[in-house]
């Protein structure tokens, strides 16, 4: 090793020809070159990461320990310490605050879970019909991804007129055309709200995993798919034995992320509803918004994201455990 | 890794963008000064139709100003839906115009954050001294016994806008008084035309009918001594009674339930509706093209008789203050915008601009504010309107109670029964909500 890497560095050789005493300062600057340089430029990263999350999060967690109301938000130094108190009121589910915080966590689940799921199945139905090429293929996949290029206000907006009691067009085509409903129904307001909410998250959220899913077949060989025909397996054995096991590590890093984005999705539910959310579909993220700037408890908002903040490390430290863990199992 | 902190840290967001300008606002607790003579920035709220309607209104003032002081004011129309966060963040900043409207009924709010310079005495003098300005205005600036946190600007009341054509086809020859008539008249319009309209999940509109109802009832949202007091027997009634409206009356139609973006408005400028019960309509009436000969104004019916004190409320004291951030850094320059924007001759401009009436006394004097309409707004300031409750906590009890009117609402569109038991029990969790005394 010491020979190869001797060989391989001509100005190291160059010093050994001299006297050995001159040899070692530049021999030493290199290595500490070598070393600090990437200290050097991971630096601006670290000072940034730093400031912009790590200070923030802490003053956030600091704050959740505080009776922060309008009194002190001046100063909010000077807010009185309330110790536990704001995380018991989070987790008091006999009290009003923590009843609604665990039926904004249910809702926040349910929906995740649907949106993730459908988001996952759509996208991944897109991508293996789009793998062949056929003509018109690259405009359908164009199209694919305009809900996801579009900015999130302009479309979501857009399904708020849509989803109109009076003048929407979901209205127009589900009682006035295809006369499925008895009467027009409530979207943005009441229980339907909560479809109406999965609707728009789906249609914003598949084009992303068909992205991504799209990006992982063309890592899968084309041969593995012509001796499967050979040997006579069909389309879909061809998908459950091929295709899905090799996207596997594709798949993983795109349930988390979907995950992680659709859970603490803010704009959707805050464009589609406002600041008070309907019942049904009161997710946590503008929950926590109307506990900290409408109903100004800052304190209490910020305990509750902390309490969020945990949920989603368990979450996603069992998910990466399960998923290494099969990862391992199969490589063995 | 990367990922889960990326996403942990996003579950923080609400403390961190307070945490955020927590950290910028290091002046945040310091006192103002006279540091820039020469500039203001002046927040106004969106009044007009448009926010480029208020710039083309304001713009000509300002420049007004610049010419007699030498000061330039640096204006920003902000629209309601932003303007009280952009308060809240500038606040915890430090980081705040000179100078900016608030709402009428945040003023006890606002002023418990310490961020707004007090109206004392001295103050007032420096602008002509509180008597220039009506009882009523005055009594929306902020917590009883305290120095005012603002100084009234455009003052408005809510009155019943009625149709004339449609009113006159289904053969109702005046405006209804009460309730009781309102209700009747309703069953003579065309069921193709809506008779009321409401905005039922904008909680600041429901929180500003159930207040009148409430005072009808002779309740109150809040004790003598400033405590939430949302289920009494009397506010539940009344709370009932507005939602009835819709759940069982069947003025108000179902799908109103959902207004929050003013359609009760359009709905009635566009002839699809009868009646409106809304505060100094007549500049966006007109910007939706409705001509004045085209509807009435009435006051807003009560439970029997005439409106008047006390169980006859018949509106809220409506209308925009102007406040001065006690950190400004031209605390003088501040102090003469204010005496310049309430001077007779501004609020004579401004509020004839805004289809609104002057809360200085002597600018309600002009014969632009005495014509028909303006007569029963201002009947109504002076003798039948009430301030909201004055008290810290009024911002969140518009949320609670609004956000409470706003499902009883939903429950009355969707089918399901609105009854006492159910009203009640909507406050109670909404009072349940409420920051802990």
């Amino acid at each position: 090793m010491t020979s190869t890497t001797a060989s391989a560095d001509p100005g190291e050789r160059t010093a050994r020809k001299g006297s050995p005493g001159a040899a070692r300062e530049p021999r030493r600057t290199g290595r500490i070159r070598r070393i600090g340089l990437p200290y050097l430029l991971l630096l601006p990263a670290l000072v940034l990461e730093l400031l912009v999350h790590l200070v923030p999060m802490v003053i956030g967690i600091v704050m959740s320990f505080k009776e922060l109301t309008q009194f002190y938000i001046r100063d909010w130094g000077a807010a009185p310490w309330s110790g536990l108190g704001n995380y018991r009121m989070s987790v008091d589910f006999d009290a009003p605050v923590g009843e609604a915080l665990l039926h904004s966590f249910f809702v926040t689940v349910c929906f995740t879970l649907l949106s993730v799921g459908l988001c996952w199945l759509i996208g991944t139905t897109a991508a293996i019909c789009m793998q062949d090429t056929f003509r018109g293929r690259g405009l359908l996949r164009a199209l694919f991804l305009v809900p996801y290029a579009l900015p999130v206000y302009a479309a979501v907006i857009t399904w708020v007129f849509m989803f109109q009691h009076d003048n929407g067009l979901v209205n127009h085509v589900l009682h006035d055309q295809l006369h499925l409903t008895d009467k027009p129904s409530f979207w943005l307001i009441g229980d339907n709200s909560f479809i109406a909410l999965l609707v728009v998250s789906v249609w914003k959220g598949w084009p992303f995993a068909f992205l991504i899913v799209m990006a992982g077949l063309q890592n899968i060989p084309r041969e593995l798919y012509e001796a499967a025909a050979l040997d006579g397996a069909g389309m879909w054995q061809q998908i459950r034995r091929i295709t899905l096991p090799s996207l596997r590590s594709v798949n993983q890093v795109l349930v988390l992320v979907l995950f992680l984005w659709t859970f603490n999705d803010f704009n959707t539910p805050f464009v589609l509803f406002g600041k008070a959310a309907p019942e049904a579909a009161d997710l946590i993220s503008v929950h926590i918004y109307q506990a900290s700037f409408v109903t100004w408890n800052f304190g209490t908002g910020s305990a509750m994201s902390v309490l969020l903040l945990l949920f989603l490390l368990v979450v996603t430290g069992v998910y990466l455990l399960l998923t290494s863990r099969g990862r391992k199992t199969a490589d063995v | 890794m990367r990922r889960i902190r990326a996403a942990a840290v996003g579950a923080v967001t609400m403390s961190f963008a307070l945490a955020v300008s927590a950290c910028g606002g290091g002046s945040s607790t310091g006192g103002g000064s006279n540091d820039s003579p020469k500039t203001l920035t002046y927040w106004a709220s969106n009044q007009g139709a448009s926010i480029e309607i208020d710039k083309k209104v304001l713009q000509p003032e300002l420049d007004k100003f610049e010419k007699q002081t030498g000061i330039k004011v640096k204006l920003e129309v902000v629209p309601w839906s932003d303007l009280l966060n952009r308060i809240l963040t500038a606040t915890t900043s430090g980081q705040g115009p000179d100078v900016l409207n608030i709402g009428n009924t945040w003023s006890s709010s606002l002023q418990a954050t310490g961020a707004l310079l007090p109206w004392d005495a001295k103050n007032f003098d420096k602008i002509g001294g509180k008597d220039r300005f009506v009882d009523s205005a005055l009594g929306s600036t902020g917590t009883e016994g305290q120095d005012p946190a603002a100084v009234p600007l455009y003052s408005m009341a809510y009155a019943l806008y009625y149709n004339k054509k449609i009113f006159a086809d289904a053969g109702i020859s005046k405006p209804p008084a009460t309730w009781a008539e309102l209700v009747a008249d309703g069953k003579k319009i065309p069921k193709n035309i809506a008779v009321l309209g409401a905005e039922g999940s904008n909680l600041s509109e429901n929180i500003h009918q159930v207040f009148v109802f409430a005072k009808q009832h002779d309740a109150d949202f809040f004790t003598a001594d400033g405590k939430p007091d949302f289920t009494n027997d009397k506010v539940v009634a009344a709370v009932k009674q507005y939602v009835d409206l819709m759940a069982k009356d069947k003025v108000i139609p179902t799908g109103d339930a959902e207004n929050a973006q003013n359609q009760s408005v359009s709905d009635f400028a566009k002839g699809k509706q009868a009646m409106l019960m809304w505060q100094s309509a007549a500049s966006n009436l007109k910007a939706q093209g409705m001509s004045e000969d085209q509807y009435g104004i009435a006051p807003i019916p009560v439970q029997s008789g005439t409106p008047g004190t006390g169980t006859q409320v018949n509106s809220m004291v409506a209308g925009i203050n102007l406040a001065v951030f006690k950190n400004s850094h031209n605390l003088d320059g501040a102090t003469d915008f204010v005496k310049f924007m309430t001077s007779d001759e501004e609020q004579k401009i401004l509020n004839k601009a805004y289809t609104s009436i002057p809360p200085v006394k002597s600018a309600q004097e002009d014969p632009a504010f005495t014509d028909a309409s303006n007569v029963v707004l201002k009947e109504t300031l002076a003798t039948s309107a009430a301030a909201l409750p004055q008290v810290p906590d009024e911002s969140q009890f518009e949320t609670v109670v609004g956000t409470a009117v706003k499902e009883l609402f939903s429950d009355a569109a969707g089918g399901r029964a609105v009854t006492t038991d159910s009203v009640k029990a909507r406050l109670q969790k909404a009072q349940q909500q409420m920051p802990a005394k």
